[in-house]
C-alpha cells in the first residue's frame, strides 16, 4: 500500500502549498482516513487508546444494513412482477435488475446530496468530514417508497442534513434522527408521493392491472377501521392477512410484501439487529423496550378489537409498517436516543408504544413508527434529565444525612 | 467493620511488558530534580539559589499560598540549576548529588506522645506533607483542616503497575510507624484496602480498618475505594497516601531522617531489562534505564500508560510515580483492511465487542502503542463510559457540565468525589477519542478556585 500512501502524501503536500487550496483539505482527508487509519499519536491524557473508532462503529451499522438493502432490491423487483402476474416466467436476474435499477440510484442520490452538503460545511468550518452521514446516507433510501422521484430524495436529504444536523453542530449534536427527518420532510411536503396506493410498487402507475390495489398491508388495514367486521371489503383484507393470503404472517416476516424499500423484511432487520447486538454497537435496552412497548399497545388494542385492523394479532401487527426497521436501526441511533441506561428503557418503550398507538388509532398515519421515534427523540433529553435528577437527589440526601 | 467490596465495572488492560519481580540496585543518578508542576495547584517560592549546598531534607521551596507546606531535597548536594519555563514559572530544581548522602538530622520524640498539631508541624517542616493528598480536587492536602478519614490503597491496578506486595514485603516496622503518624491526623478511620490475599505487611497492619476489594481496574484507585466505603460530600475531605510514601513517613518517625528511597518498576514492551530498581525520588530516567535497552521510536512515560506523563531520556521521574513505562510510538499509517479500522483486529486490544478481543483467552497479552486509533470527534456513542466507571455518577453529563462551566451542575453531579485518574479508563475506551482527563482537571481547578 506504499504507492497509495505516496499518492495521498503528495496530494496533502499539493493542497497545503497554497492558501487558497488549503481549506479544501477535507476532500483529501476524507479519502485518506477512509483508506488508512491516520498516524496521530496521543498527545494528552491516556497514552494508549482503545482500537475502536467511529469509522468502525459506523461501518458495522452499514454491514448490518446490507441484508435489508439486498432484500429490498430483490423485493422491489418481486413486487413489480407479482402485480404483473409474471413471477412464473421471469428470471431471478430480471427481478434483481429491476430492483437494482430503482434502489441503486436512490442510494447514489442520497449519499451524493448528503456528502455534498457535509463537504460544504466542513470546508467552511475548517474541520475534517465526520462519519455520521455514512449511516444516514444508507438509511434514507431504505425508508423511501420504490417510486419516489430522485429529486425529492435529494431535496429531503439536503434538508435533513442542514436543518436536522449541521445547524446543531454536526455529527453528535443533532436532536432528531437525520434519516427520519428526511422522511418526515417528504411525508409532510409531498404526501401524495409518499403514501397512497401508487408509490409502493415500482412502475405501478403505468400498469393497468385489475385485482390488485397496490396498497401496503397497513394501507389496506387502515381502510377497514370504519367498516364492520363482516363487511365484504373488510373480509377481503382479512383474507389477505390470514394464512395463505398475500400479506400473511410468514410473508410479513420474510418481507414479500409491498412497503418502503428496506423495511418490509422483519427477518433481515433481525439479522442486522443480531450483528449490532453481538458487537455491542446498538443498545439492547432500546430494542427490547421498543418491542415491549409496541407489543403491549398492539396487544391492548387487539383485545379491544372491533374491526379487522384491531383484530390482527399483536405479533403480526409488529411485522408490518417499518416497526422492526425502526426498532433496530432508527430508535437505536445513539446520538438521538436517551443516553442514560435507565433512560433508554423509558425512551424505547415510549417510542414503541406511541408508534403502534399512532398508526392504529389514526388510520391516516401508517407512518406511526417514524413519527413516534421523532417524538421520542424530542423527549430523550427530558427523560435523561429526570433520571439524572434522581441521581442528584440521592447525592443531596446523602449530604443531609452525613 | 471491615468491608468487602466488589467492583463490577472496569477493565484490566492486558498489555505486554510486565516487570520481573527482581529488585536491582542502580547506579546512583548523577542528577536529581524536584519539579513543582508535579504538585498541582502549588505556586513555589524558592528558598535556595543556584550553587547552594543542601542536605537531604533541606527545604527547597514552599507553597506561596499555603506557606506551611515545605518541599525538600531528596539528596544532599549542590543546586545545579533552577529551570524556568514560560512567564518565569519554576519547572524544576536540579540538584547534583554528593557521593554520600548527608541528612538533615532531627530529634524526634515518640510520635505516640505528640498531639495532632505537633505531628502536623513535624510533617510540614520536614517535607513529608506533600505525600498526603486530598480528595476532593486531588492536590496536596490542606493542613488547616482535618479529614474525615484517611485511605491507603495497598495495590495499584493500572496496566503494568508495580506490585506493592513485592516491594513492601518485610517492611512492617516502617509501615506501621507511618500508620502511627497518620493516626494522629484524623478522628476517623484509616482505611487500608487490600486484595483477597495481600502480603502480611498489609494484612497485619495495626490500627487500620482492613477492607477487601475485588474486581478489575480501577479497583486500586483510592477514589473508587472512597466512593464505595466512605463517600465524600460537599464540605468534607479525605486524605490519601501511597504505600511507599508512607514508608518514607515511617522512616522519618523512626530515625528523624528524610530518606526518600523508593523501589521503581521499569515496565513496557519497548525496554529490555524489566525489573524493579531501588532508587531515590527525583532520579533521572537515564539512571534507571540504559539507553541501549530502549527500542527505537519509543515513548518513555513517568508513571503508567493511562495517567503518566511523557518524559525524555534525560528527564526525571515524577515525584509520586513508582513506575516507568516504555511504549512503542504508534506514528504509522495503517491500511484500513490490514491493521486499520476495518481489519479483523485479532492483535488489537479493545473493550468493545466490535473487535475479537472479548473472544480471546484472558491470558493473552497485547502489544499496545500510542496511536490514537481514530480522530477526535464529538460524543456519539453512549453507554461506553458507564461500563468502566464504577461510580454512582453519570460520567458524560459531568464532563458536559464541566465543558459549559456550570458549577452548580458540577457539584450536583459529583465533582467532589472524582479525580482525573478515575476517568482514565473512560478516556481509554472512548470511541470519539475525547481528552477526558484534561477536562476533569479543568473542572477541578474551577471548583478549587470558586468554591474552596
Amino acid at each position: 500500500m506504499k504507492f497509495l500512501r505516496k499518492i495521498f502524501d503528495n496530494a496533502h503536500k499539493k493542497i497545503n502549498s497554497s492558501e487558497k487550496t488549503k481549506k479544501f483539505f477535507p476532500l483529501i482527508d476524507s479519502m485518506d482516513t477512509l483508506l488508512f487509519t491516520p498516524n496521530h499519536i496521543t498527545k494528552k491524557g491516556a497514552h494508549i487508546r482503545d482500537g475502536i473508532d467511529l469509522k468502525r462503529t459506523m461501518m458495522l451499522v452499514i454491514i448490518a444494513l446490507i441484508p435489508c438493502l439486498l432484500f429490498g432490491i430483490y423485493n422491489t423487483g418481486y413486487q413489480h412482477y407479482s402485480v404483473l402476474g409474471e413471477l412464473g416466467t421471469v428470471s431471478f436476474l430480471d427481478i434483481i435488475l429491476t430492483g437494482a435499477l430503482v434502489v441503486l440510484p436512490l442510494v447514489v442520490v442520497s449519499y451524493g446530496a448528503g456528502l455534498f452538503v457535509e463537504f460544504i460545511f466542513c470546508i467552511r468550518n475548517g474541520h475534517a468530514i465526520q462519519e455520521g452521514f455514512l449511516v444516514s446516507g444508507m438509511l434514507i433510501p431504505l425508508i423511501m417508497p420504490a417510486d419516489v422521484p430522485l429529486w425529492m430524495v435529494a431535496m429531503a436529504t439536503i434538508f435533513a442534513v442542514i436543518i436536522g444536523k449541521e445547524v446543531f453542530g454536526g455529527t453528535g449534536m443533532n436532536i432528531l434522527n437525520v434519516a427520519l427527518t428526511a422522511r418526515a420532510f417528504l411525508f409532510f411536503a409531498y404526501p401524495t408521493k409518499m403514501s397512497g396506493n401508487k408509490v409502493w410498487i415500482t412502475g405501478y402507475e403505468d400498469m393497468n392491472v385489475d385485482g390488485s390495489s397496490g396498497a401496503t398491508a397497513l394501507g389496506d388495514l387502515a381502510s377497514t377501521v370504519d367498516l364492520a367486521t363482516n363487511d365484504p371489503v373488510a373480509q377481503g383484507v382479512a383474507t389477505k392477512l390470514s394464512d395463505g393470503g398475500s400479506f400473511d404472517l410468514m410473508n410479513s416476516f420474510l418481507g414479500f410484501i409491498p412497503g418502503s424499500i428496506g423495511e418490509t423484511s422483519a427477518l433481515m432487520c433481525l439479522l442486522g439487529g443480531a450483528l449490532l447486538l453481538w458487537t455491542g454497537i446498538a443498545s439492547w435496552r432500546v430494542m427490547v423496550s421498543f418491542f415491549a412497548g409496541g407489543f403491549l399497545m398492539a396487544f391492548v388494542l387487539n383485545k379491544m378489537g372491533g374491526n379487522v385492523y384491531f383484530d390482527l394479532p399483536a405479533i403480526h401487527q409488529l411485522m408490518l409498517g417499518g416497526f422492526m426497521f425502526g426498532m433496530v436501526f432508527m430508535a437505536t441511533d445513539p446520538v438521538t436516543a436517551a443516553q442514560t441506561n435507565t433512560g433508554k428503557y423509558i425512551y424505547g418503550f415510549l417510542a414503541g408504544f406511541l408508534g403502534i398507538l399512532i398508526r392504529m388509532v389514526n388510520p391516516a398515519y401508517p407512518e406511526g413508527v417514524m413519527l413516534a421515534i421523532l417524538i421520542a427523540n424530542v423527549f430523550a433529553p427530558l427523560i435523561d434529565h429526570m433520571v439524572i435528577s434522581s441521581n442528584i437527589k440521592r447525592r443531596l440526601k446523602r449530604l443531609k444525612t452525613a | 467493620m471491615s468491608q468487602t467490596i466488589t467492583i463490577r465495572k472496569g477493565l484490566d488492560i492486558r498489555m505486554k511488558g510486565e516487570a520481573e519481580r527482581i529488585i536491582s540496585d542502580t547506579q546512583r543518578s548523577s542528577s536529581f530534580a524536584i519539579q513543582p508542576p508535579n504538585f498541582i495547584g502549588t505556586t513555589p517560592k524558592l528558598l535556595v539559589k543556584e550553587g547552594e549546598k543542601v542536605k537531604a531534607g533541606t527545604v527547597l521551596f514552599f507553597d506561596k499560598y499555603r506557606e506551611s507546606i515545605k518541599y525538600v531535597s531528596p539528596v544532599s548536594g549542590t543546586i545545579k540549576e533552577i529551570v524556568r519555563g514560560a512567564k518565569r514559572r519554576i519547572m524544576a530544581v536540579i540538584i547534583t548529588p554528593d557521593s554520600e548522602i548527608e541528612y538533615e538530622q532531627q530529634q524526634i520524640g515518640d510520635v505516640q506522645n505528640m498531639n495532632r498539631q505537633e505531628v502536623k508541624q513535624m510533617m510540614l517542616d520536614s517535607g513529608l506533607w506533600p505525600f498526603l493528598k486530598m480528595r476532593p480536587i486531588d492536590i496536596v492536602a490542606n493542613p488547616e483542616v482535618s479529614p474525615k478519614s484517611i485511605f491507603i490503597s495497598s495495590f495499584d491496578s493500572h496496566p503494568l503497575a508495580p506490585d506493592y506486595d513485592f516491594i513492601l514485603h518485610g517492611k512492617d516496622a516502617e509501615f506501621n510507624a507511618g500508620i502511627e503518624v497518620l493516626k494522629k491526623l484524623t478522628d476517623g478511620y484509616i482505611h487500608l484496602q487490600v486484595r483477597t490475599s495481600s502480603d502480611e505487611v498489609f494484612m497485619n497492619a495495626k490500627s487500620v480498618k482492613l477492607n477487601i476489594v475485588k474486581g478489575p481496574h480501577p479497583a486500586g484507585n483510592v477514589g473508587v475505594q472512597m466512593h464505595h466505603i466512605d463517600p465524600i460530600n460537599k464540605g468534607e475531605c479525605i486524605w490519601y497516601i501511597n504505600p511507599q510514601d508512607l514508608l518514607i513517613v515511617g522512616r522519618y518517625a523512626l530515625t528523624g531522617k528524610y530518606d526518600a528511597t523508593k523501589t521503581i518498576a521499569v515496565t513496557g514492551e519497548n525496554v529490555k531489562n524489566r525489573k524493579y530498581f531501588k532508587t531515590i525520588i527525583g532520579s533521572q530516567i537515564s539512571s534507571l534505564i540504559n539507553k541501549n535497552d530502549i527500542s527505537d521510536n519509543s515513548r518513555i512515560i513517568s508513571g503508567n500508560s493511562l495517567t503518566g506523563e511523557k518524559v525524555e531520556e534525560n528527564g526525571y521521574l515524577n515525584y509520586y510515580d513508582s513506575q516507568i513505562s516504555v511504549l512503542p510510538e504508534g506514528d504509522q499509517y495503517r491500511f484500513f483492511l490490514k491493521d486499520g479500522w476495518l481489519s479483523a483486529g485479532f492483535s488489537k486490544f479493545s473493550a468493545s465487542r466490535a473487535y475479537p478481543t472479548w473472544l480471546m483467552p484472558k491470558s493473552k497479552e497485547y502489544a499496545i502503542d500510542t496511536n490514537l486509533n481514530g480522530e477526535e470527534r464529538a460524543f456519539v456513542v453512549s453507554g461506553q463510559y458507564e461500563k468502566v466507571f464504577p461510580f454512582d455518577i453519570y460520567p458524560v453529563h459531568l464532563i458536559k457540565s464541566i465543558l459549559i462551566n456550570d458549577i452548580e451542575s458540577m457539584e450536583n453531579l459529583g465533582i467532589y468525589e472524582v479525580a482525573p485518574e478515575d476517568f482514565a479508563l473512560c478516556e481509554f475506551v472512548c470511541t470519539s477519542k475525547i481528552n477526558v482527563q484534561e477536562i476533569i482537571r479543568d473542572g477541578l481547578d474551577i471548583i478549587y478556585d470558586e468554591c474552596m
